[in-house]
């Protein structure tokens, strides 16, 4: 009864607070005013709703709880597919034919909305690395994004090169300018660093705005050509086609990078100083090395999706590159998991294909990322995929029960 | 004997406030010193000037080699100290606690290994065979601390005893010859701090290593110190064998105050 | 040099130096007593100026006499905004306090992002004007440099800076509110009840930045959902510019930025301001995050 009491009152107070914004539409011109007084009681009931499961989220949350059980088959689905070295092959090469056998069983309208996920996919995974991985906050993502599809554009308009040319040039020259921002943020604290590197990422759009002799100011850069196959002529439609397995490819680059990387010397030094910056030094650990590669090592994947974009899109202008891009890809490395590539690949996927499958829903979109950020770091702060741990083997425990590790728990 | 760590006239400000003040202080081959005080008098202040994490205002520190160099510490970064030899543990313990024990102690051997971004990209043999290498060092390392079983752990889910000794196999994961101990026994029952007091002689006897550690169990501080520095206001008021420090008037001033003197 | 320029670029300086301090006050203050950078505080700013809009409207329309709509319009922008700091705490931050330092400055995001969408949805993605609301103030027809605007922002900004630091001195709330920025744990031990003071600093940061909203949405007379960002980041450049955490710093780094925007764009190019803005937030977080009243920490270990 109190929580019920409580829901009631919570509805109340968001009614009343909200009354203003939701309920009075003004309109300036013939001087009248709409009043939308059913809007107050919808929101008046969904608050309720919610208010009953946010309580009950944190009563869950009190006692351990998990908050979202999975159900008994998904989750021992899921240990199979982690536990079980065949089931993963299994689930990899159903995952592997349907990728490679999508863009031929549905339309090109399917395979570019498909292309757009690849590249979220590839530019979350790349973020992943900076922010999962090493602990590094960084909020002008977008700006290395942005590097890339403009040296893209610019080396064509200008010097007339090609996109394989490009497209190393393109990381490489976002590299430098994940080099550039990272040298002189390396001292900084991370609420400081999150703020310096969205301001970088003002900097590079608005810049990129005012500019117009070199940049094209607003009107951006058109005619980019898409990527050529051997000189091949190709419709729209084959390029399209061909880009969709381009990005499909890179992503899957990207992944066996990252994964390998995360494993490795230099991935468990980027874990240690986002779990202790002070320690990671103290266990002989140049953290300034550690912090630069992994600037260097996220930006270059901005860049190379920048590239890929400017080739699929043929047409780039800075309003692609602002500071709710950044947010969005930040909220899939959130919902995902902070350092867990399973689980970044997942959100991304969802974030960009739900708004697009679910029409209703896609208006809210923006909405919905806000709402997930917040909702995420209260109930579930480790992602949907957490506990992504790799398996050692000890030499010295080779032959006994416990060979290898028991694997994390979900 | 020959000399280890040696310090000389160190002292450090925080603004007008001198929180060491000429400190001299010198740590042997093989030989254990405790480092003891009131709080707030100096002594993790003084392990973050030798780590590297303060600069000193005033005075040298000097790290000797087996070979008989020897290293100004002064200017240099904590991990460039840490790859000279000298690691240390955090009194507030500072571990990697969303990564798991074995990959805690790991992290320790990251300055003695070499492997890139290049090498875990293409995993050839031979940054495999340094990986495996560092997987069973590291393990054998968790044996000798009696953490083995729960290798396979996240570091936060240990307990407090274990957390303090896992502080120290990561340590000593980074091969020194120095080892700093901060407050190792805090928060420890009589019975783990005598294991712990066993622990860290086996440390020294069977490494041949020099330790420094802050502590301010007594007892341990006592049977386990070949000699012992006693701090106040940043200063050292008294050294000697734990015998001699014990029958010092002005450390039983410092301690129980001057009624009792 | 043409002096009756640059008074101009001055007075324009000082203006908007007023509201980028009114509202840097609510960074600082969260700033300061739970070291969280309020990334949602330009929204709540953006909420003041659509909620005094709404009022405003809805008051001319049914024939109120034109000399209270401001007031009216004002005060409520002030009560809902406050009502929108306080329940932005209870949702989005409360929740996270003694989790890791990040998580409620991603939450702070989120919630930004959810705010602008919120009245884009509920009311419109374009600019909508705002009605003129000021009175006629025939006495500065003599001072051509000051248009009734510029006037009322400065004087009012300046009153409530004034009431604000006799709060934070002079009051047992106040006081209270010192102690916690200076020490939570002392200030608990002391029988200060953290949580109210922390809700306190948030209504009394949204209440400031709703002024805020209202004053420039008079100003500039057009507003939309996306202003919060803008000013949101400037304020906050403000605020790191005076030192964040510092009262009188947020007031000085105010002017200044304002100041330098305004000579910037008046002698070099329109198209620099905001790119000034954001470098000067960079140059002063890596070179002096302390900023210019702020005081040195040490990290402790």
């Amino acid at each position: 009864m109190p929580r019920i009491a409580k829901a009631l009152l919570c509805a109340v107070w968001f009614m009343l607070l909200t009354f203003p914004v939701m309920c009075i539409q003004v309109n300036s011109i013939d001087n009248s005013v709409h009043w939308h007084f059913e809007r107050a009681l919808w929101l008046g009931c969904g608050v309720f709703v919610l208010a009953l499961l946010w309580d009950w989220c944190f009563a869950r949350k009190a006692k351990g709880q998990p908050i979202i059980s999975f159900g008994h088959g998904l989750t021992r689905l899921a240990a199979n597919l982690r536990g079980d070295p065949r089931c993963r092959l299994g689930g990899l090469s159903l995952l592997a034919v349907g990728m490679l056998l999508m863009p031929l069983l549905s339309s090109i309208y399917q395979t570019n909305i498909m292309i757009a996920a690849l590249l979220y996919v590839m530019l979350a995974l790349g973020l992943n690395i900076v922010v999962g991985l090493a602990g590094q906050l960084v909020l002008g993502y977008v700006a290395f994004y942005a590097v890339g599809a403009y040296s893209y554009g610019l080396l064509h308009q200008f010097l007339g090169w090609g996109f394989w040319t490009c497209l190393p040039v393109g990381g490489l020259l976002a590299v430098l300018f994940g080099l550039a921002l990272g040298f002189p943020v390396l001292r900084l604290r991370g609420d400081y660093l999150a703020i310096v590197t969205l301001g970088f990422g003002e900097i590079v759009r608005l810049t990129l705005l005012n500019w117009p002799s070199l940049t094209g100011g607003p009107a951006g850069i058109s005619n980019i050509p898409r990527p050529g196959l051997f000189g091949m002529d190709m419709d729209i439609n084959a390029s399209t086609i061909y880009i969709y397995y381009l990005v499909l490819a890179a992503v899957v680059l990207t992944i066996v990078v990252i994964s390998r990387l995360k494993n490795s010397r230099v991935g468990l030094a980027l874990q240690a100083l986002r779990e202790d910056e002070i320690a990671c030094e103290a266990m002989g650990i140049d953290i300034t090395r550690v912090k630069l590669s992994a600037f260097a090592l996220g930006s270059c994947w901005a860049g190379f999706a920048g590239v890929i974009f400017a080739a699929k899109t043929t047409y780039i202008n800075p309003s692609s590159f602002g500071f709710m891009e950044s947010a969005m890809i930040l909220s899939m490395v959130v919902l995902g998991g902070m350092g867990s590539i399973a689980g970044v690949v997942i959100a991304a996927m969802i974030l960009i294909l739900a708004p697009e499958y679910l029409r209703a829903f896609s208006e809210y979109r923006m909405l919905i990322f806000g709402a997930i950020m917040v909702v995420m770091m209260i109930f579930r702060p480790q992602g949907l995929v957490s506990g992504e741990r790799r398996r050692y083997s000890i030499t010295a425990l080779k032959g006994t029960a416990s060979a290898s590790g028991q694997g994390g728990q979900a | 004997m020959r000399p280890v760590l040696e310090v000389t006239g160190l002292s450090q400000d925080f603004g007008g406030l001198r929180a060491l003040s000429d400190l001299d202080l010198r740590v042997d081959a093989n030989e254990i010193v405790a480092l003891i005080g009131p709080n707030g008098a100096g002594k993790t202040t003084f392990f973050n000037c030798v780590t590297g994490i303060y600069t000193p205002t005033e005075g040298k520190m000097w790290l000797h080699h087996a070979d008989g160099g020897k290293t100004l510490l002064n200017g240099r970064k904590p991990h460039q100290i840490t790859a000279l030899g000298m690691a240390r543990t955090f009194q507030n313990i500072r571990l990697f606690s969303n990564m798991t024990v074995l990959e805690n102690v790991m992290t320790g051997r990251h300055c003695r290994t070499r492997a890139g971004i290049l090498g875990a990209l293409l995993r050839d043999p031979r940054t495999r065979r340094e990986e495996q290498e560092s997987i069973d060092q590291s393990y054998a390392l968790l044996e000798e601390l009696h953490l083995q079983h729960l290798w396979n752990d996240l570091a936060c889910n240990l307990s407090y005893g274990a957390q303090r000794r896992l502080e120290i196999a990561r340590a000593l994961a980074t091969e020194p010859q120095m080892l700093l101990l901060d407050e190792p026994a805090a928060g420890m029952n009589p019975q783990e701090t005598n294991e712990l007091e066993a622990l860290v002689r086996h440390i020294r006897d069977t490494r041949k290593l020099s330790i420094l550690l802050i502590e301010h169990d007594m007892s341990m501080v006592m049977s386990l110190s070949d000699r012992i520095y006693v701090m106040e206001y940043g200063s050292c008021i008294a050294t000697g064998k734990p015998a001699e420090v014990r029958a010092n008037p002005r450390v039983i001033k410092a301690y129980l105050g001057e009624s009792d003197a | 040099m043409d002096i009756e320029f640059f008074v101009e670029l001055f007075f324009g300086g000082l203006t908007r130096g007023s509201i980028y301090a009114l509202i840097a006050l609510g960074y600082t203050l969260v700033y300061g007593i739970i070291e969280l950078i309020n990334f949602a505080h330009g929204e709540v700013y953006m909420l003041g100026a659509f909620t005094a809009l709404l009022v405003a409207g809805v008051l001319g329309v049914y024939g109120f006499p034109f000399g209270g709509i401001l007031i009216v319009a004002t005060l409520a922008a002030i009560v809902w905004c406050a009502a929108y700091g306080f329940t932005l705490e209870k949702v989005a931050y409360k929740p996270l306090r003694g989790a890791p330092r990040l998580s409620p400055l991603i939450s702070a995001i989120g919630m930004s992002i959810f705010l602008q969408n919120y009245v884009l949805l509920a009311q419109t993605p374009d600019f909508v004007p705002f009605p003129y609301l000021l009175p006629e103030m025939p006495f500065l027809d003599d001072l051509a440099v000051l248009s009734p605007s510029n006037f009322l922002i400065l004087m009012v900004s300046t009153v409530a800076m004034i009431v604000l630091a006799l709060f934070i001195r002079y009051t047992r709330m106040g006081k209270a509110m010192r102690a916690t920025a200076q020490n939570r744990k002392m200030a608990l031990l002391l029988g200060i009840n953290a949580d109210k003071i922390i809700s306190l600093t948030f209504i009394i940061g949204s209440s400031l930045a709703a002024l805020g909203g209202v004053l420039i949405a008079s100003h500039m007379q057009v507003i939309n959902y996306n202003i919060g960002f803008l000013a949101g980041m400037k304020a906050f450049t403000a605020a790191v510019l005076g030192g964040i955490g510092s009262i009188p710093g947020a007031m000085v780094g105010g002017l200044v930025l304002g100041l330098a925007e305004s000579f910037t764009t008046g002698y070099v190019s329109g198209n620099y301001e905001d790119i000034l803005a954001f470098a000067i937030l960079i140059l002063i977080l890596i070179l002096r995050p302390d900023g210019i009243l702020g005081k040195a920490k040490v990290q402790k270990v």
